[in-house]
């Protein structure tokens, strides 16, 4: 499957990817030929076959519902670009 | 210049022999780990195995791990040093992931198996290089430049884990951690002709370790001996309430059962798999290995099929890109890492924040994920990616019914040139064809050394049941106590004359 210019700038902007016009067209490019490496997996017959989301198969794993001591605030907010007081800053969502 | 006052200590035995001299007190574990750090610093400029060492933190350690060894509360790996890859968390270390993304980032916790490794007494004297957030084959993806293959420093020492294993091969350090997540403990340990083991899906705890594909990965070790990656396994493995993936059942001692050799073994060995691709020099060295295999009590059946298993690598480069597509959405440039703050929108920051702090082949496989995930294409390649998985882990269900252990080489071919594959991103993936199904199946497996190609480290491969890495342990035991290549060693990567 052929991948086109739209598509590739599509993709990016849904994985939020600032890409230059030189990465788009190798993009474009390599991830085109990788596609068309999967297409081989069309050919196999999957008809009622259950997907598989992990291998060992554990369902509702539960533990004691006990409060315990979080990671510090300020611990976590040593690494943050940008802080203000108690809260990690960022710029206005909406204009 | 003074004579020293004890002989120099030597760093080419397993850790599991450092162990048994260390309880004797022929030395310390703070000569030891001095020992082991000069080492392992004379053989950066070379290989650049490492993106940190942790000198400041060895020597504690050390000191820590010679006051139990005083007490008689000494483990299999007090006192051991060992190299963890930059993947991993260590609290107050900081974990790079090898991407420019985690700029300035130190982690507040330890992983899990960070934490373990402690309370056994390890000795941590770096953060191993690897492909950026590993994804790649290379060690090539680096942001902090590719590590070297000890064997040949113009060749790559495989990938993801490359530091890992090649600061083990090199003898600067007897022990190390990676991640596999397709072959990236496996495929290095071949390249660079040591041990590495992933375990089965469940049995080590992922908890700290930064994701990439949550479904696939597991931690697990590089050694020279089946009993230092039985240990160290061992040291690592089992439930932790911090990730709800890990399994239940007890941890065997894993060290106990080698002596069991491979007496008795039923190997299947599936040989449409391997067909296809395979260099001349590997697949000499591999029906090499079968003989001797055979010859030592195990029964080799020829030709099983495993029809579906040839799939496994489109499979794989749908679902690891998908999950790595969501796991790596964290990367915001807000909490943590690197940022681009001077982007017009919140938006754009953070767009521009993750164009510039992912390398290519990260940011390939996120535009990979995002696309087999978006509206139209799920079924087509996310869901159908699912359900062949399905059939391939069906398939090997069905031949362990027959055979304890699934045999194939490692890797297609020997390490192969820097540079060589970079620009095909299609032909780097291929390295992974034969390591792949086992993280698609969940399964343990091993590679271990059985032969050289070109002068280059060639892998055997060997996968079990899920939860019997115990037969890979005695199998690889076995097999390494009727043939030396599990001993030969690549050229001294610190003296820089006597290379070949």
């Amino acid at each position: 499957m052929a991948l086109s210019t739209e598509d590739v700038r599509h993709i990016a902007t849904l994985a939020r990817i600032d890409l230059a016009d030189d990465e788009v067209e190798r993009m474009r490019e390599q991830l085109s030929g990788i596609l068309e490496h999967f297409e081989t997996l069309a050919a196999i017959d999957t008809e009622g076959v259950a997907p598989t989301a992990q291998t060992f198969d554990l369902t509702n794993v539960e533990r004691e519902d006990a409060s315990r001591e979080p990671a510090g605030r300020d611990d976590v907010l040593r690494n943050a670009p940008r802080k203000d007081g108690p809260y990690f800053r960022v710029r206005a969502v909406l204009d | 210049m003074t004579e020293p006052a004890f002989p120099p200590i030597d760093l080419e035995v397993p850790a599991h022999e450092h162990a048994k001299r260390l309880r004797a007190g022929d030395y310390t574990a703070r000569a030891l780990a001095e020992a082991t750090l000069a080492r392992a610093h004379a053989q950066e400029p070379a290989l650049h195995a490492y993106i940190a060492f942790t000198d400041h933190e060895a020597l504690a350690q050390a000191d820590e791990a010679d006051a139990r060894l005083a007490s008689g509360d000494a483990g299999p790996l007090t006192g051991i040093p060992i190299a963890i890859k930059d993947l991993i968390s260590t609290r107050g270390v900081p974990t790079t992931a090898g991407s420019r993304m985690l700029d300035g980032f130190t982690p507040i916790i330890d992983a899990t198996v960070t934490a373990r490794l402690r309370t056994a007494g390890a000795v941590l004297v770096g953060k191993a290089n690897l492909d950026e957030f590993a994804m790649g084959s290379s060690t090539e993806h680096s942001a902090f430049g590719p590590t070297r293959n000890p064997w040949d420093l113009e060749r790559v020492p495989g990938g993801s884990s490359g530091g890992s294993a090649a600061t083990v091969a090199a003898r600067g350090v007897p022990l190390a951690l990676g991640t596999d997540t397709g072959g990236s403990i496996r495929q290095p340990a071949a390249l660079c002709g040591i041990l590495g083991l992933k375990p089965t899906y469940g049995r080590v705890s992922r908890f700290g370790v930064v994701a990439f594909a949550s479904s696939l990965e597991q931690v697990g070790p590089f050694g020279l001996d089946a009993e230092d990656v039985g240990n160290l396994l061992g040291a690592i493995a089992g439930l932790d309430e911090c990730d709800s993936t890990t399994a239940p059942m007890p941890v065997p001692d894993y060290a106990a059962g080698l002596e069991r050799g491979l007496e008795g073994l039923r190997v299947g060995v599936p040989d449409a798999l391997f067909a296809q691709g395979l260099e001349p020099g590997v697949a000499a060295a591999v029906e090499e290995a079968i003989v001797v295999i055979e010859a030592n009590g195990a029964t080799v059946t020829r030709g099983v099929e495993l029809p579906t298993a040839s799939a496994a690598l489109p499979v794989y480069y749908l679902i690891a890109p998908s999950e790595a597509s969501a796991n790596l959405a964290r990367y915001d440039g807000v909490k943590y890492g690197f940022s681009d703050l001077d982007g017009p929108s919140s938006v754009e920051e953070m767009s521009r924040t993750r164009g510039r702090g992912f390398g290519d082949e990260v940011k390939r496989r996120i535009m990979l994920g995002t696309y087999a995930l978006s509206a139209g294409y799920y079924d087509a390649y996310y869901r159908k990616a699912q359900q062949v998985r399905t059939l391939i882990r069906g398939e090997f269900e069905t031949a362990f019914g027959q055979y304890d252990l699934i045999l194939t080489p490692t890797t297609p071919g020997v390490a192969f040139r820097l540079g060589e594959k970079t620009d095909d991103p299609l032909a780097m993936y291929l390295n992974d064809l034969f390591t792949i199904p086992a993280n698609i199946a969940g399964i343990p497996a091993i590679s271990m050394p059985c032969g050289f190609s070109e002068g280059l480290p060639v892998g055997l491969q060997l996968m079990a049941r899920p939860f019997e890495e115990e037969t890979l342990l005695r199998a690889a035991h076995g097999y390494a106590a009727v043939t030396d290549w599990h001993l030969r060693r690549p050229p001294p990567a610190d003296q820089a004359g006597e290379r070949p």
